[in-house]
């Protein structure tokens, strides 16, 4: 099973970004996960988000850990330098590279059984470090990759493709995140693309952790009835609660904001984000608020998607480690030595 | 070496944990060492912030060795709970000074030696108010009698008591006040100085006292790493403190204030390996400190960093285990589980500084190596060296240092290339290019613990996965030419007889030797700093016939690696071992080899 190059093939009048990139320009290699997977059509936005943003590839990394989800930076951006890890531990390795180098944009895939099992706790610390970076969460409920065992996100009284039912209370991501410090929490559906593609826009330009919990049925071994995170169940249940749009920089907003809108709310790349409330006055800049809708969605049993939480006034780890703008990787080793003068000096109080 | 004289004697001061005495001893010995007479210290504390039992050991040594003892002749016994052994512990002819505010007449049970009382507590409950400085004051007052009995400069003692306090000079006059009354209460009561005492030399020019785990951080420093990971253990976190606290006074940015490094504390140990590999897939030199525990805990990263070849530097102060072990006493028993630490065929880079000179100047190397071999590299310290004050030559540095950053390919490199293969041999060095993230779209390439081939692809193709580890293979094979080299100490006479040591085993080992030497017994000398092994301890192993392997722990092993990775015949060695926990002493060493030598009749 070795992986091959699709080959990249460019159609006349093709459209391309404002990088004379192609959307094609922004797929992998061909995905080997199963046929109707929700993770393939999670990836699909991901690449179509990076080529409406325009972003260069060749200044992207990806990082994932161990799973079936975590394969999938495989199956996008080819041009973009990758990591796949170790299993839990993909937060960690994310943080030490972003820490390298400031410059870059990253995103990191995981899944449920990675995120919130093995590796919840240093997805916690991630969160809590605030670390700039989109941390995409494909949550099937259960381990795939190792066919089929409960994860953490599975709910009560779930079942099994074999039958019995589980007993464990879920770990929702999204009530785990506002707890720690995340400062951009959404949720979505492998299956709503128009949802999904802008929350994805958005929490790359949030400076600070984006996370988004994306429902992403597995078709080999959570689809039946039964199963609380089938594609079924997951249609039945959507509910949304506030729809986000990224615009950029360039682009003016012509009316302050309409009805329905809540007042856009400004990131540090100059770009906006554009909140439609669908579900009465809720205002995801609002954090008690935010938990207090995530909960009783909880409650209701509903699917609660949208940009569910959102503060662009936390710093970031850069911000708080005080590295300034340019990357570590970047500082010339002379001007790291301190120099053989200074050593003298420095051991005067050894004597 | 019978007995104690002028600048040849070891002093301990027994306290309690947490009472303050630390700038005390620290006090005690700077003042030895700027009478320039050489010191060796050695502090032996409990695990525990405040109340347990706690020891430092001064070793006066007029000859310079840099290791214990192994005896003790002057015990300044300030803790009632552990005068029974500290008594019990001293040579004939030794002397005991103790707080007599509580007399003890059990003390002076042992006739072959001498009782000192000094009212210590009493006086400084006189003379000082708060409860706390009372507390303080008492350590000031043993050094002052301690400095009458053994013919201290009291000016050099002030000197350094006016330094110490030079940002709270308030504080200077009670000091001194305290030093004094020790120091008259001596001079009125008791016949002073004692017959061993300090007398000036010269040998400590150009020399300074320092510990290894600050050298180390220094080295970090000067290595240019900009990113290091941590999750406190003792005792690695004076490794971290140093280097946060040297970033802090010389890595900041003039201009800008901005940090010209970051150090993130982690959430545990498998995040600081996660952190360190991260930082340093991405360009940046990293590098993370911990103990056994945490190696333990970073294993699978580990692996992960070895297979996917990024560079990575662990610092590892070994500390006594099993589990939790004793973690504030010292060991050599990581050497095992770092030399093939992680699950699969794996092996790694370990240097083995034996001091702090070593552990600034193998900091840099193993920066070095771990980007040039793009592979973890373990530093194998120790709590020894990492935690005690060592006298050693001052540090230098040549600003002429360039590091090693290996084999990455450049923006223009990349553009006059083809296709940019992560795993391909083109120099047929076994080290393959890299690329960093950000630099050209030609670089891109996927980093990944999963089967690959030279091509950086998947795969599950038992070839493409074998020519991969073999080629890892040799890759670390040629390190050992890269790794220090050998230190080779030649018996005046040839000799078929030989002693192979690491790391902290190397003062004890070098006195020994001598000393064995100048009894009559021949024997040779090689120090191994660096692993895989080279030629070179082949051929000094092929060249003896009886070879003692000095090491402090209780499996042997060094000497396991040394059967594995050399063609040494297994029953040429003999295994010395020590692993008490207590930093190892010269007598210990000499009398080993001295029966050994004589049970099997060689030299
Ligand atoms: C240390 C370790 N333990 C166990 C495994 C086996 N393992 C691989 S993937 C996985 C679960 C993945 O579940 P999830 O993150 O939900 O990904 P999915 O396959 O569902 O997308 C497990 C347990 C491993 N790779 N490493
Ligand atoms: S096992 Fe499930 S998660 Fe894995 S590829 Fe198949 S459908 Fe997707
Ligand atoms: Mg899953």
């Amino acid at each position: 099973m070795t992986s091959f190059v699709k080959p990249k093939i460019r159609r006349k009048n093709e459209p391309v970004n404002a990088l004379n990139k192609v959307r094609a320009d922004y797929d992998g290699t061909a995905s080997t996960l199963c046929a109707g997977c929700g993770h393939d059509s999670v990836t699909a936005s991901l690449a179509r988000a990076f080529y409406e943003l325009s972003i260069d590839p060749q200044q992207v990394v990806k990082v994932s850990g161990i799973g079936c989800s975590s394969k999938s930076p495989t199956y996008f951006m080819s041009d973009a330098h990758a990591a796949n890890t170790v299993h839990g531990r993909m937060p960690a390795f994310a943080t030490g590279a972003i820490a390298a180098n400031s410059a870059l944009t990253y995103i990191g895939i995981s899944g449920d059984g990675d995120s919130l099992s093995i590796g919840l706790g240093q997805l916690a610390h991630a969160m809590r470090r605030n670390v700039d970076m989109l941390y995409m969460l494909y949550n099937n409920g259960v381990y795939g990759l190792t066919k089929g065992q409960f994860s953490a996100s599975a709910d009560l009284g779930s079942t099994a493709k074999k039958g019995p039912a589980n007993e464990l209370p879920p770990i929702d991501p999204a009530a785990l995140a506002l707890s720690v410090g995340a400062t951009f929490i959404a949720r979505s559906f492998s299956g709503d693309r128009e949802q999904l593609v802008p929350l994805i826009k958005a929490g790359l330009k949030h400076k600070g952790f984006a996370l988004i919990d994306v429902i992403s049925p597995c078709v080999a071994f959570n689809d039946h009835k039964g199963s609380t995170k089938s594609y079924a169940h997951t249609y039945q249940y959507y509910h949304k609660a506030v729809h986000a749009d990224y615009v950029p920089p360039s682009e003016e907003i012509m009316t302050a904001y309409g009805e329905g809108e809540l007042m856009p709310v400004e990131l540090h790349d100059g770009g906006t984000i554009r909140l439609r409330k669908l579900d009465g006055e809720y205002d995801p800049r609002d954090r008690a608020a935010a938990f207090a809708k995530v909960l009783d969605g909880q409650d209701k049993d509903e699917i609660l998607t949208g940009l569910l939480y959102i503060n662009e006034d936390q710093p970031d780890m850069h911000a708080r480690k005080n590295t300034g703008p340019r990357p570590l990787n970047q500082i010339p080793y002379a001007e790291l030595n301190p120099g053989a003068e200074k050593l003298a000096a420095l051991q005067m109080t050894m004597r | 070496m019978t007995g104690p004289t002028i600048n040849d004697f070891v002093i301990k001061v027994a306290t309690v944990n947490g009472t303050g005495s630390a700038s005390a001893n620290g006090l005690l010995m700077k003042a030895i060492f700027r009478m320039g007479v050489p010191v060796v210290g050695k502090n032996i504390f409990p695990s525990n912030i405040q109340g347990l039992p706690t020891w430092y050991e001064i070793r006066v040594t007029r000859d310079g060795y840099g290791g214990r003892d192994g005896k003790i002749h002057f015990s300044v016994a300030m803790n009632p709970e552990t005068y029974t052994s500290d008594i019990a512990e001293l040579t004939p002819g030794g002397v005991l000074l103790y707080d007599s505010t509580w007399p003890r007449s059990d003390l002076t049970a042992r006739a072959d030696v001498t009782v000192i009382g000094v009212p210590l507590s009493a006086m400084c409950n006189d003379a000082f108010a708060v409860a706390r400085s009372r507390v303080l004051m008492k350590n000031m007052a043993y050094v002052g009698a301690a400095a009458a009995l053994l013919d201290l400069d009291m000016t050099v003692i002030k000197a350094l008591v006016e330094e110490m306090f030079a940002g709270k000079p308030k504080l200077i006059p009670a000091n001194m006040q305290a030093l004094a009354l020790g120091f008259d209460y001596i001079t009125e009561h008791y016949d002073y100085p004692l017959p061993f005492r300090v007398k000036p030399m010269d040998k400590t020019a150009g020399k300074v006292v320092i510990d290894g785990n600050t050298a180390a951080a220094l080295g970090c420093v000067y290595g240019g790493a900009t990113f290091g990971a941590w999750y406190p253990i003792t005792p690695s976190t004076s490794l971290m403190d140093g280097f946060a606290s040297y970033c802090a006074q010389l890595r900041v940015d003039p201009e800008t204030g901005h940090n010209n490094y970051c150090i993130i504390q982690a959430e545990d140990e498998l995040a600081a390996a996660g952190l360190t590999i991260g930082a340093a897939w991405n360009g940046a030199r990293a590098f993370t400190p911990t103990s056994g525990p945490g190696i333990s805990l970073m294993s699978e990263f580990i692996g992960y960093a070895y297979y996917a070849e990024v560079a990575m530097v662990l610092f590892d102060i070994q500390r006594v285990g099993p589990s939790t072990g004793m973690p504030t006493r010292t060991q050599q028993c990581d050497i095992q589980l770092c030399a093939y630490a992680s699950h699969g065929d794996t092996r790694h880079i370990l240097l083995f500084p034996a001091n702090p000179r070593e552990c600034f100047d193998m900091a840099v190397n193993a920066l070095d190596l771990a980007e040039h071999f793009q592979t973890p590299v373990f530093f194998m310290s120790d709590i020894d060296i990492g935690m005690n004050d060592w006298m050693i030559d001052e540090l230098t540095w040549d600003d002429t240092y360039v590091p090693d950053r290996g084999k990455i390919l450049s923006a223009d490199e990349l553009e006059n290339i083809d296709t940019f293969y992560r795993y391909l041999d083109t120099d047929g060095d076994h080290i393959t290019y890299r690329t960093l993230p950000g630099t050209h779209e030609k670089g891109a390439y996927f980093l990944r613990g999963s089967g690959h081939n030279k091509l950086g692809r998947y795969t599950e193709k038992g070839p493409e996965y074998k020519e991969v580890v073999d080629r890892l293979y040799a890759k670390w094979k040629s390190a050992a030419d890269a790794v220090p080299a050998p230190i080779i100490v030649k018996a005046k006479s040839k000799t078929r007889c030989a002693i192979i040591a690491v790391g902290s085993s190397d003062p004890a080992v070098i006195e020994a030797r001598d000393r064995l030497e100048a009894s009559g017994i021949a024997i040779d000398y090689m120090r191994i700093r660096g692993f895989p092994f080279s030629k070179q301890v082949e051929d000094f192993i092929d060249a003896h016939e009886e070879v003692f392997v000095i090491e402090q722990n209780r499996d042997a092993q060094l000497l396991g690696l040394l059967i594995t990775e050399t063609s040494a015949p297994k029953d040429k060695f003999a295994s010395i071992l020590h692993y008490s926990g207590a930093p190892l002493d010269f007598r210990f060493v000499y009398d080993e080899i001295q029966t050994a030598v004589k049970v099997r009749k060689i030299a």
